[in-house]
């Protein structure tokens, strides 16, 4: 017995091909072809696994990670402060901002002194990898079980604050993704991210 | 011969073209349809209830498609070719008995518009005109894909047509006739032909796989390999009608399929119904669209359930299985025939 007779194949699937002849069974195709058209007939009554998309959508996880949405803290102000570790960390370079200095009377708009006054995501590049929401250190990007809608143009993929920014009275809530245990763990000082 | 009998057969040949073309464009559906339960889908269900109006969306569609013909095509032929595919493809329905007669007034109105008595050798006969049509298109369009399909088609519907033609004649033995009204009227209740003669059965249902270029036998247009083959370089209403056309030859392939082996319009145990000849008859002709509809459904079940044959081996199945066994058959029924004779 040669040796490589007694590996089996990595996969465990192999096959030795065998060229034996066929039965007469085999054949005339007869037993196979019923066989086949019982499987096929089976399959006719069986329940369908389509999705009727506008009325019926597929169930999606809370924690989704889809559109992305800038968020306010408790006083309404921006949280964002510019600070570009977002598209730092952002693997598809889909984050561009533009950094301003906050104004004497404009202490209620944004929580901190620096902060973006454009502040662009092109979720053409974006592959929803939420790196941008691990990096942020102010709490302020995070990613929503939103899907991105489809348009006509590439430049209406780019979304500005606009879109990105929650309205004032009508919160986003993102408790899903940011849990107490998520919370803990951002800021553990032992962990890498945090060295 | 007076007015108002030529007047019933005219009302009866439109009536007649009238349901072929309706029930092919809605085979359409059914296959589009079965295609889609098969493979665990629902299939189109977007136009109207149950996707009822796709067969007229998809028709609108392909004539407001552009007309496009190649610079090299021979214009003639080209147009020629899928108006002689539609044309063959209608012209069968003449025979077939599609259901017994009424008697209004003391006249009887058979379900059939001509009773021809070579019924049977009629049907051969548009059968092998039946590629011209193909051969017509896929030569006209000048196109390598389009003329190999024609080729293909040619030598496939020319093999089968042989074995396909000897299945029958076992039938013809057996009931001593060629008109189709008389094969029929033979089988009366359960009594149907497929019962002396399965064998026969199934190479009749194997050929008529083959002529209509059905898959496992769609070799002419395998997308695969030909593009489409004959009709490659067809386009707008025109590929329509190629497309069309092989739903209709599928509707009249099923109608012959019922009666020449399933009896026709005959159904069990009507005699014992104690109706009136014309009740009967309209029973008779829903019994025989119910065959017709579940043979239309068989070859979509095929269709879907069986991969394509390798050429070689559709030639093979052909000649050297399905041509012996229909001789075969043939010369067992006549021993039998001789045997019943001599007792
Ligand atoms: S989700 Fe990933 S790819 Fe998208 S913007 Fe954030 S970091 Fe970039
Ligand atoms: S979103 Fe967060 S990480 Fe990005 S610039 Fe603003 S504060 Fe910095």
């Amino acid at each position: 017995m040669s040796a490589n007779q007694n590996i089996g194949s990595l996969s465990g699937r192999s096959k030795i091909v065998s060229n034996k002849k066929m039965t007469f069974a085999e054949r005339i195709y007869l037993p196979a072809i019923f066989g086949g058209f019982r499987i096929t007939i089976s399959h006719f009554f069986k329940k369908k696994a389509t999705i009727q998309y506008p009325e019926e959508t597929r169930p999606i996880a809370e924690i989704y990670r889809g559109k992305h949405v800038l968020k306010r803290d408790d006083e309404g102000r921006e949280r964002c402060t510019a600070c570009g570790l977002c598209a730092l960390a952002c693997p598809a370079e889909a984050i561009t901002m533009i950094a301003a200095e906050r104004k004497e009377d404009e202490m209620n708009l944004y929580r901190e002194e620096k902060y973006a006054s454009v502040y662009e995501i092109d979720m053409l590049r974006c592959i929803f990898c939420g790196l941008c929401e691990e990096a942020c250190p102010k709490e302020a990007i995070f990613l929503t079980n939103v899907t991105v809608p489809s348009d006509l143009h590439r430049s209406d993929f780019i979304y500005g604050k606009d879109v990105l920014v929650e309205p004032v009275d009508k919160r986003v809530d993102i408790s899903h993704r940011q849990t107490p245990e998520v919370l803990a763990f951002k800021k553990d000082k032992n962990q890498s991210h945090n060295v | 011969m007076d007015g108002n009998y030529i007047l019933y057969k005219l009302i009866l040949a439109s009536v007649i073209l009238l349901i072929s073309l309706v029930v092919a464009m809605y085979s359409t559906l059914l296959e589009r349809k079965v295609a889609g339960f098969m493979q665990d889908r629902l299939g189109p269900n977007r136009a109207g209830i149950g996707g009822i109006f796709q067969p007229l969306a998809d028709g609108l569609k392909l004539f407001f498609k552009e007309e496009f013909m190649p610079g090299t095509a021979d214009k003639f032929l080209y147009i020629l070719g899928p108006s002689l595919t539609m044309m063959i493809a209608l012209l069968t329905s003449a025979v077939i008995p599609w259901g017994n007669s009424f008697i209004i007034n003391g006249t009887e109105y058979t379900l059939q518009v001509a009773d021809i008595n070579v019924g049977v050798l009629y049907v051969f006969a548009i059968l092998s005109i039946g590629v011209y049509g193909i051969m017509i298109g896929g030569w006209a369009s000048n196109n390598k894909y389009a003329l190999i399909g024609a080729v293909r088609a040619a030598s496939q519907m020319i093999s089968y047509e042989l074995a396909m033609s000897m299945s029958i004649i076992t039938i013809v033995m057996m009931s001593g006739t060629l008109s189709l009204k008389d094969i029929v009227d033979q089988q009366h209740g359960m009594n149907w032909n497929v019962w002396y003669q399965p064998l026969g059965f199934l190479i009749f249902i194997v050929c008529a796989f083959a002529e209509c270029n059905r898959s496992p036998f769609d070799l002419p247009e395998c997308e695969t390999e030909l593009i489409g083959g004959y009709h490659t370089e067809y386009s707008s209403m025109k590929l329509g009608f190629y497309l069309f056309a092989e739903y209709i030859n599928m509707f009249i392939s099923s109608a012959m399929i019922a009666t020449l082996f399933f009896g026709g319009y005959n159904f069990p145990f009507m005699d014992s119904l104690n109706l009136s000849h014309n009740a009967l008859t309209i029973i008779g002709s829903l019994v025989f669209f119910a065959k017709i509809a579940f043979f239309v459904f068989f070859f979509m079940w095929v269709r879907w359930t069986l991969p394509r044959f390798r050429y070689d081996q559709l030639m093979r199945l052909g000649w050297k299985s399905l041509l012996p066994l229909a001789i075969i058959n043939i010369l067992i029924t006549g021993f039998v025939i001789m045997i019943k004779n001599h007792l």
